[in-house]
């Protein structure tokens, strides 16, 4: 436990904190701009430049309204809902490669808080605690609509982890390890996973949009059946912290699927430009292209909200359940069938 | 790595069985005090989580990996067991309106 | 070394709390602490593998079912049934009892092994599953078939039975 070693963690800590609290206001900024495009609007301008200053705005607003706690309500458990959703959803960057190994003044620093070697395993069990912050809040309100809301979204999560969990056993058939490092490494230059797993993708895709409660599945809020679900009872910072969390979710699960799936900060012909710019500039550029994946995957999610219609509740445990799995499953025998027939070819 | 390893040796064993004999036992009480089932439910998984621990560790002082396997054995028999018993006490809580276990001893609605 | 004591004061302050609230959903918040403390039990013992199973099984999946159910229920402090004091005060003596029992036990065992220790990679992916699939490949096998069976088991006993009732 050097100096440096702690200073060099404190120090990516607090840039991943700090990003992704500014993507996370940004993306708030982004999903009305993105809206106001698909929907052939202006959106928000008035606040700065292009509405730049928006989120500012929305925050400041926050933070001045009056918070209300309902009268029934369990006190306690009523405000640790929304601290514990928060929470949680800064978890999830503990483990991401961001970029190379970075060297600066003659120290290699990895772009990483810590590579543990269950890192995919903690990243979902991260995802499946998301969960607890919707449950106790809808619960603690004292409150028909957020009870419902509660229950869908357990009821939701626990469906969609199942497929989710398959989807990521066939890719670790492929990679062999459960290091976010190493799976990053081996995507090097053009091996992407997503051109090996394109089936496993999809599936993880859609039940990334299930476990981030965005549209087509927002099921536990759902405003035009439940009010609000389980935010009805919410308001100022509280009812913020739960958006928060929702977007923060968001760029976490891009961020995911940008290393699982799309090779992180690989790009085709980086080894060129490695050897042109040296081990100090080269891994920023990596940087950038990973920034640039997670920003298409955060615009995806916006353009499926403004796009696709709410499903209905049966509709989305059918999805889960009989389409969902059943085809997770069948991408695992067909993935083992594939290594192994590779296996026996080689032999040949 | 180290600071784990040293932590490590210096508990002893002892201690371990110890914590665990007592998170047993505060199971076995709370099967015997409550009512509800479900809070009996929840306690008899406090048993087993006191018996997968103590297998770690167990396992860890040994060096010998079988007690970890065993705990995974217990973990799918524990989730097992929450899906049978969970949808037993949704039927019970059904029928009845109540999950006292007092009202289940006379075996009829 | 003082972590392990500071975390199992934790575990136990929790196990009590989650038989001795009146709060059904309060019992289950406490029980999920107390599993997050068995969490870093583990990764103090090393077994870093089964602390994140433990994290993902119980506090992912178990505890969010029982939650699940006791919500469906509704239930709160005031539809909670409660034991008379008597039969309390006895329950906690018999349990008493028992711990008294096991620490008895605990005593005449020999105190020799807490040196070990020098293989620490055990608790590893690698190490686990290659146990995993070779010695104990018949009872993991049989496993999934509880698993199936449970899974039958529990849809057959939750669904509405629409032609008697």
């Amino acid at each position: 436990m050097e100096l440096e070693f702690l200073i060099e963690k404190t120090a990516l800590v607090l840039v991943l904190f700090v990003l992704t609290l500014t993507i996370a206001a940004y993306s708030t900024w982004a999903e009305r701009k993105v809206a106001a495009w698909l929907q052939d609007r202006v959106g928000p301008n008035r606040a700065g430049p292009f509405g730049l200053l928006q989120p500012l705005a929305d925050g400041g607003k926050m933070f001045f309204k009056e918070e209300i706690i309902p009268s029934g309500a369990n006190k306690y458990l009523f405000i640790a809902g929304p601290s514990l959703a928060l929470l949680v959803s800064f978890l999830g960057t503990a483990v991401i490669p961001f970029g190379q190994n970075i060297e600066i003044f003659g120290r290699v620093v990895p772009l990483q808080v810590t590579d543990i070697n269950v890192g995919i395993l903690y990243i979902f069990g991260v995802v499946s605690l998301g969960v607890y912050g919707i449950m106790i809040g809808g619960w603690a309100s004292n409150n028909k609509y957020s009870l419902m809301g509660a229950i869908r979204g357990a009821s939701q999560n626990i469906s969609y982890e199942i497929a989710m969990g398959l989807s990521i056993i066939a890719l670790l058939m492929v990679t062999n390890t459960l290091s976010f490092k190493e799976i990053a490494a081996q995507q090097h230059g053009w091996h992407w996973n997503v051109l090996y797993q394109p089936l496993g993708f999809l599936i993880f895709l859609i039940c990334a949009f299930a476990e981030t409660n965005r549209v087509p599945f927002d099921l536990p809020e759902c405003e035009t059946e439940l009010i609000g679900g389980y935010q009805t009872e919410y308001s100022a910072f509280k009812m913020g912290a739960y958006m928060f969390a929702e977007y923060i979710n968001m760029f976490v699960s891009s961020v995911v699927m940008a290393v699982l799936y799309f090779g992180g900060y690989n790009y085709p012909g980086m080894d060129a430009v490695n050897q042109a710019l040296g081990p100090t500039w080269s891994p920023l550029i990596g940087v950038g292209v990973m920034f640039f994946k997670i920003i298409a995957f955060i615009f995806f999610f916006m353009w499926v909200r403004w796009t696709v219609p709410r499903f209905r509740y049966d509709q989305l445990m059918d999805l889960g359940w009989k389409v969902l799995i059943p085809l997770a499953i069948a991408n695992i025998v067909i993935t083992a069938i594939v290594i192994v027939g590779f296996d026996l070819f080689n032999k040949l | 790595m180290e600071n784990i390893t040293s932590t490590i040796q210096a508990v002893p064993l002892n201690h371990y069985i110890l914590l665990s004999a007592i998170i047993f036992t505060i199971g076995v009480i709370g099967v015997l005090v409550r009512r509800n089932a479900i809070i009996i439910f929840m306690s008899v998984e406090l048993m087993l989580n006191a018996v997968n621990l103590l297998l770690a560790a167990f396992s860890s002082y040994s060096g010998d990996a079988s007690g970890q396997v065993f705990v995974f054995f217990i973990m799918a028999l524990a989730a097992a067991e929450v899906a049978v018993g969970l949808a037993i006490i949704v039927m019970v809580y059904r029928n009845t309106s109540s999950i006292d276990i007092n009202i289940l001893n006379r075996l009829k609605w | 070394m003082s972590l392990f004591y500071v975390v199992a004061f934790l575990s136990i302050i929790f196990a009590l709390l989650v038989i001795f609230t009146k709060n059904p959903v309060h019992s289950v918040l406490y029980l999920i602490a107390t599993f997050f403390t068995f969490t870093i039990h583990y990764i103090i013992l090393n077994a870093q593998f089964l602390a994140v199973v433990n994290f993902i099984v119980y506090m992912g999946a178990i505890m969010v079912l029982f939650l699940f159910v006791l919500m469906l229920m509704n239930l709160n402090t005031d539809t909670e049934p409660m034991k008379s004091t008597l039969l309390k005060v006895v329950g906690a003596i018999a349990g008493g009892c028992l711990l008294v029992t096991l620490v008895g036990s605990m005593k005449t065992l020999s105190s020799a092994s807490t040196t070990a220790m020098d293989n620490t990679g055990i608790g590893l992916v690698e190490n686990l599953g290659k146990v995993l699939f070779s010695d104990f490949l018949l009872p993991f096998e049989l496993s999934s078939i509880l698993l199936l069976a449970a899974m039958v088991g529990a849809v057959l006993l939750a669904k509405k039975d629409n032609k008697t009732a």
